[in-house]
């Protein structure tokens, strides 16, 4: 998407920590299984044939946490069980409605599902059959007569894609997808 | 003296006996004791279905009425096994039919059920009474249905995490009008809707039931029509328990629980809403089991008000939402507490809801009858352990799992090796043990030196070379089960001791340091052993040479040679 490129959302996002700092680096550290760098200094054990430190060159990068295979040790029956109870716990999920007008029925999609504004307009347009224009923070939707619109926390009809990613999903309460000439009202151009 | 007591009497005796091991034991002491042993035995248990072959059984055991099976190696359970890789119960059915024998009952574990077994027993076995299937697969709700429709005295029916293809939930409708016998029928682990009438029909006509549990499909108003016509109940797995608790249907399900005074063991909540649970509270004085490891949706408050209710408790398998402050509950509650499991509700997750070694060391000082424990965990240090094996000596289970299998004591950066060591020195009675954490082979020093009972051991990612995995070997005189993954043990460990092996049910190595030469030796060495390399990667051909470390490794006692239904992934040395 054109404005994801234009725009640095970063730079507008509110976040704890000192500019320059990132979350990224911090969740990888936490998750690396390391299984090499971690091990107690060995007992000299000078006649051991396999020493600690042969282990190390095995794994040329050590697995994270969710890669490796069969550990933790449950069943798969339990852990596909549990895997089933999150993906359909609808407090784990945000689930919000999505209206587009002139359509008969509501959708509702778990906006926790997607990274970012494109794969959610992408996800809505197939939903939905439709095509949004181009997005400019200067004149919201260009070049078609349909609009993403959101209703946030305070009730007020928002453009999708004004605010950080971070942020939307955690003020918006539903989706109205507007349509032809109420939509121009919010700045779509056509 | 023995021998002027005819058969009969000898068989009177021995009726009285029915722990197989205690029979093995009887059946050795003399030639006439061995063939009145064989000819009286009902129950037969082979734990490795390929350390034997079915006629072998039969020719040995003529009048046997029950078999126990278990198929796939303990690591199938955690798929490091190819779901092709064998434990198929077929042959073993077909045979069984073939020669008469009239089977009655048939408990497996970790094998492969087709439709067609399913059909086979219903349809041979007359007697036929009861099938349980634990971690099974390769069956789907025909199969089920078949049994339901042509075993007329089926008493039981238990299906425990088992992956079942039930898209069509007919099966309960084919339990016939004259089916009357059922006394236990766990179906928690399908995923398809069931008939509901039928279902309430079912329990209706089955006088003798004491054992219920739903799956997920199953609601609350079915649940309390059941409870009304079975009172009786003595477990109960409840599947959706999702209601609101000022309506109308609460009130019937708090009528109907109150009226179940025997109900021992309580498990499901496979759906729940947690602010309805103060209508099972009547029930919890009684529990002795209760297993809400399936309940994700009951934690916090609502979960410590409920476990306070439970003072008889003697099993309870828990999710770790329950933190160290519930355990905490556990032990101040819960006095007779035997087995204690916390599973993981968030295996990847960063883990804010976890146990850790705090929870396990108040459970330890709260519950002194504690023997056997499923421990899953942030984190544990070497003092609690040391504290854990001081309160609680009785251990004969003891499997502890670290989230994060190479982490060390967070306090003092040690290895866990004094921990897992205080263990193995005070609990005299272990029988089975699971490490995990950062270990030396240190540890295994230990368990040599100590752990004179253990008959199973697993190991991931420990030890720092041979000496570890000898130390095992060579101390634990009562090993049947070794199970090792990740670990820098290689031939030398491997061959120090091949006899061993054939007094042992099997051996696991994965991802450790033992070569494909090494394997052959050992399969040349022992030829009652049967070697398999399994070999998952992309090769078309196994690499034959000798140098190359093997990726995976199972060795077993057998008295019947290779088998001959390996797939291609599997190579039998």
């Amino acid at each position: 998407m054109a404005f994801e490129k234009d725009f640095n959302l970063d730079v507008t996002e509110l976040r704890l920590g000192l500019p320059g700092t990132s979350e990224e680096s911090e969740k990888q550290a936490s998750t690396t299984l390391r299984i090499s760098n971690k091990r107690a200094m060995p007992d000299m054990n000078e006649d051991s044939s396999v020493a600690a430190d042969k282990k190390c060159d095995q794994e040329t990068a050590p697995p994270t946490k969710a890669q490796v295979v069969g550990w933790p040790p449950i069943r798969s029956y339990r852990k596909n069980s549990l895997q089933t109870k999150k993906t359909e716990a609808e407090t784990c999920g945000m689930y919000v409605k999505v209206s587009m007008d002139g359509a008969p029925y509501l959708r509702k999609i778990d906006l926790k599902m997607y990274k970012g504004y494109p794969e959610l307009l992408k996800a809505l347009e197939e939903m939905f059959k439709f095509k949004v224009g181009k997005y400019s923070e200067r004149e919201g939707y260009n070049g078609s007569e349909f609009v993403p619109t959101y209703e946030d926390k305070d009730g007020d009809l928002m453009l999708v894609g004004d605010v950080p990613w971070e942020m939307f999903i955690n003020s918006c309460k539903r989706l109205r997808i507007m349509k032809g000439s109420e939509a121009r009202g919010l700045g779509c151009v056509v | 003296m023995m021998n002027y007591f005819p058969d009969e009497v000898l068989e009177h005796v021995f009726d009285f006996i029915t722990c197989h091991k205690d029979r093995n034991s009887v059946s050795l002491v003399c030639k006439s004791w061995h063939r009145i042993e064989r000819y009286s035995r009902r129950r037969v248990f082979i734990g490795n279905c390929y350390s034997i072959s079915p006629e072998r059984l039969i020719a040995r055991f003529p009048g046997v009425k029950s078999l126990t099976l278990k198929g796939k190696p303990h690591f199938a359970d955690f798929n490091l096994v190819p779901y092709d890789w064998g434990g198929f119960v077929y042959p073993w059915i077909k045979v069984l039919a073939e020669t008469g024998i009239g089977l009655e009952e048939l408990r497996l574990k970790r094998m492969v059920v087709s439709d067609e077994s399913l059909e086979l027993i219903s349809k041979t076995f007359v007697n036929f009474q009861s099938l349980v299937l634990v971690s099974c697969d390769g069956f789907s709700a025909d199969g089920l249905a078949a049994i339901a429709a042509n075993c007329r005295f089926l008493r039981e029916l238990d299906l425990q995490e088992n992956e079942v293809d039930d898209h069509r939930g007919h099966w309960l409708s084919c339990f016939p009008e004259s089916c009357t016998s059922l006394v236990s029928l766990n179906f928690a682990c399908l995923k398809g809707e069931v008939n509901l009438g039928a279902l309430e029909r079912l329990v209706s006509r089955s006088p003798n039931l004491k054992s219920l549990r739903l799956n997920r499909s199953v609601p609350l108003d079915t649940l309390q029509k059941l409870l009304m016509r079975a009172p009786q109940l003595v477990d109960l797995g409840i599947g959706s328990y999702v209601h609101d608790p000022s309506s109308e249907a609460s009130n019937k399900l708090k009528h109907a629980i109150q009226r179940c005074k025997s109900i021992m063991s309580l498990s499901g909540f496979l759906e729940v809403a947690p602010r309805c649970m103060s209508a099972i509270y009547p029930i919890c004085g009684n529990l002795t089991t209760l297993n809400l490891s399936y309940a994700p949706g009951i934690h916090g408050n609502k979960l410590t008000k409920l476990i306070q209710h439970c003072r008889k408790l003697q099993r309870l398998w828990i999710l770790d939402c329950i933190g160290d402050k519930g355990l905490g509950v556990v032990a101040s509650t819960c006095k007779e507490l035997q087995e204690l499991r916390v599973f993981p509700s968030d295996p990847f997750g960063a883990g804010n809801d976890a146990v850790t070694e705090e929870g396990l060391v108040l459970v330890s000082a709260g519950c002194p009858k504690l023997n056997s424990l499923l421990y899953f965990c942030q984190q544990m240090t070497n003092a609690a352990l040391i504290t854990v094996a001081k309160n609680c000596p009785n251990f004969i289970r003891f499997r502890l799992c670290i989230l994060d299998p190479v982490r060390p004591d967070p306090v003092t950066n040690q290895p866990l090796d004094e921990g897992f060591g205080a263990i193995v020195q005070s609990c005299k009675r272990l029988k089975r043990l699971s490490l995990s954490g950062l270990l030396t082979d240190q540890v295994f020093l230990y368990i040599g030196m100590y752990a004179e009972q253990l008959e199973m051991l697993s190991i991931a990612f420990a030890a720092d070379s041979d000496k570890g995995m000898l130390y095992v070997l060579n101390g634990c005189k009562k090993l049947r089960k070794l199970e090792i993954r990740d670990c820098p043990f290689g031939n030398a460990a491997l061959l120090e001791d091949v006899g061993k092996y054939e007094t042992m049910r099997s051996l696991w190595m994965s991802s450790c340091e033992v070569t494909l030469g090494g394997c052959k030796t050992v399969a040349e060495m022992m030829p009652s052993l049967n070697v398999e390399i399994i070999n998952e990667s992309d090769q078309t051909e196994f690499n034959l040479d000798d140098g190359q470390k093997v990726d995976k490794m199972y060795l077993y006692r057998t008295l019947v040679g290779h088998r001959k239904d390996a797939p291609e992934s599997v190579w039998i040395l």
